[in-house]
């Protein structure tokens, strides 16, 4: 406590510690609820759009380069706008989804925008990594195109798949605060009407405390999810049975 | 059985095209192994890609027991690969998939019920001895290991035609020989065609029944593996079996090359060959193999004051073909210099060394 009386600022308005659960814990149940809506549909709609973005270039499945450049570009647009930007800049798209230009709705669209533009660069990356026998396995075996993304390509790279979701989800928790300022709620929108506009030490810290730990609990499910989905890395005991599995056939 | 027509590939148009198979012409019969040798570059993978129908010739046709399948539709394509098993180079094993899991591909693509999958993967995991792997993953498996779940795999949908893609090379000597004892077995018991592409000519000797010479996309050579190595004219047939250095002749001696024409030549035929000339014959260098239950041989000799025309009509009339390859330094005469006897003993060494079960 008194490590933080210190510098406190003379505009400063201090909340009661004893009402910032009450503050600080719904805010964070609505960033939940954002990133996990946001997340499902940038999994749904960015995996299918990092496959068709891999091949359509030259070399994929159904190799076209006009239409993998339109795709490409019309990405490359997206990741490349500020969220800030982008957000305002769609509002009218926006509005005509969801009917409002505020709140929770209003917030999922352009962060779904530039969740999937990201993540379907991180597919396409993901799919580039696995090797080209592979596919040329699924089509001699009599595979059909779609048999050939889903066995040959997305399976063999779903550890790697796994990590850039990872990496999505935060990225989507930064996004989340930033999407705070049209009135979306969550975590980053008490930092920041809080914490900042009137330097509120005691809810800047939590939030920051809590953000932190949020961060770090997906990377953490993240590794174990990716670390599951390799059975390289699986478990030790598999390995060492594997070993004890290869010397007597030698 | 596969037969292969006129099969050519081009890249590109105009002048820029580069032409990678031109007019190809194999066949390869029920029950025979067909060995297509060629360094790099010279289209093997060009050829692999053709015949597994995932590259469409330029021309030419692919015929796979009486059906032409590169004239086939993307979706007819489809199902043509199916009578085509691929062995791959680097066994192609999906990592994130068992031992089983990974026969059970193809089947899976077809769409077979559960009960039939699992039958079948059982029978062909046992098929190639790997009963007690199913559940492994590729990297808890040797090489060898994996190229049997390969084949596995390549077996699933009960092919008629095997194509090999350099499938031994890479693999350690041991593994290596048991993948062609696999693959001779296989051929045996499903009556497989098997065309296998490979640069590894010590592998061709132990598996083919037939080989062709793939040099800058044209076959230059090809014919019976024995009749190859019995042929002192081909030069594939040298290049799948050379001769270790032999050697030197004693000054006074001619240096005579000898080879396997046929099947009748005698065990003792130096021996025969020595009495018919009436004069000594050293043993400079020889091997002497069984290829696929025919003996193949080859021998360099030093032959001391002969009549070269005698000599000839002797080898021939033991089944040899005689060729001289140098004549002796000094040929009348000055002998003594060099230490007989000691140049046939060392020579006995060399031909045990390479093998020669005389």
């Amino acid at each position: 406590m008194s490590a933080l009386a210190a510098p406190v600022h003379p505009l400063a308005v201090q909340t009661p510690l004893g009402e910032i659960p009450g503050l600080v814990l719904p805010a964070l149940g609505e960033t939940l609820i954002m990133v996990g809506i946001v997340m499902a549909i940038v999994t749904l709609v960015g995996v299918p759009l990092g496959a068709l973005l891999h091949n359509l270039a030259p070399g994929g499945l159904f190799e076209n380069v006009a239409a993998h450049q339109a795709l490409s570009w019309i990405v490359s647009i997206g990741r490349s706008l500020p969220f800030l930007i982008l957000m305002a800049a769609i509002i009218p798209f926006t509005r005509l989804l969801t009917g409002t230009n505020i709140g929770i709705p209003a917030a999922v669209v352009p962060m779904s925008l530039a969740g999937i533009a990201f993540f379907s660069r991180i597919v396409e990356n993901a799919l580039r990594s696995v090797p080209p026998t592979l596919v040329r396995v699924a089509r001699a075996s009599g595979a059909s195109p779609l048999q050939i993304v889903r066995t040959a390509q997305l399976s063999e790279a779903l550890p790697s798949i796994i990590g850039g979701l990872t990496i999505n989800t935060i990225a989507m928790i930064e996004y989340s605060a930033i999407a705070g300022t049209i009135g979306a709620g969550g975590i980053g929108y008490v930092a920041v009407t809080y914490g900042y506009q009137r330097f509120d030490q005691p809810v800047m810290l939590t939030t920051i405390v809590i953000l932190v730990a949020t961060v770090a609990i997906v990377q953490l499910l993240g590794d174990r999810l990716a670390r599951l989905a390799t059975p390289e890395l699986r478990s030790r005991r598999g390995r060492l049975r594997a070993t004890g599995a290869a010397a007597p056939a030698s | 059985m596969i037969r292969i027509e006129r099969l050519s590939k081009v890249f590109g148009h105009g002048d820029a095209a580069t032409v990678v198979l031109d007019g190809l012409d194999i066949v390869v019969g029920a029950g025979e192994i067909f060995a297509v040798v060629g360094s790099s570059g010279a289209g093997k993978s060009t050829l692999v890609q053709c015949v597994s129908l995932l590259e469409r010739p330029s021309s030419g046709s692919v015929i796979v027991n009486g059906e032409d399948l590169s004239s086939l539709s993307e979706r007819g394509l489809r199902e043509a690969r199916r009578r085509i098993g691929t062995i791959f180079q680097a066994d192609g094993l999906y990592s994130r998939r068992t031992a089983a899991e990974n026969v059970a591909l193809p089947l899976e693509y077809l769409g077979v019920t559960k009960a039939d999958l699992r039958r079948r993967v059982g029978e062909l995991l046992e098929r190639v001895g790997l009963s007690s792997r199913a559940r492994h993953y590729p990297h808890q498996l040797s090489g060898g290991q994996r190229q049997r779940v390969g084949i596995a795999r390549a077996l699933a949908l009960r092919p008629t035609v095997l194509l090999s893609d350099e499938a031994t090379s890479g693999l350690d000597p041991e593994s290596t020989a048991s993948i062609v004892e696999l693959l001779k077995e296989l051929r045996d018991d499903l009556d497989l065609s098997i065309l296998f592409i490979t640069h590894e000519m010590d592998t061709v000797l132990r598996l083919a029944d037939s080989v062709a010479r793939l040099e800058h996309g044209r076959i230059t050579e090809s014919g019976r593996l024995v009749e190859l190595l019995r042929d002192p004219e081909s030069s594939l047939g040298r290049s799948l079996n050379p001769s270790r250095p032999a050697l030197a002749a004693a000054p006074d001696s001619d240096t005579w090359l000898l080879s396997y024409l046929d099947g009748t030549v005698p065990p003792d035929w130096i021996l025969r060959l020595a009495r018919t000339l009436g004069t000594a014959v050293s043993v400079l260098g020889a091997s002497i193999e069984s290829i696929g239950g025919a003996a193949v041989g080859h021998a360099t000799l030093g032959v001391r004051h002969t009549d070269r025309d005698a000599l000839v009509r002797a080898a021939r009339e033991l089944g040899l073909d005689a060729r001289l390859a140098a004549p002796a330094q000094r040929p009348d005469g000055e002998r003594g210099l060099a230490p007989a006897g000691a140049t046939p003993a060392r020579a006995a060494v060399l031909a045990e060394a390479s093998g020669a079960v005389v």
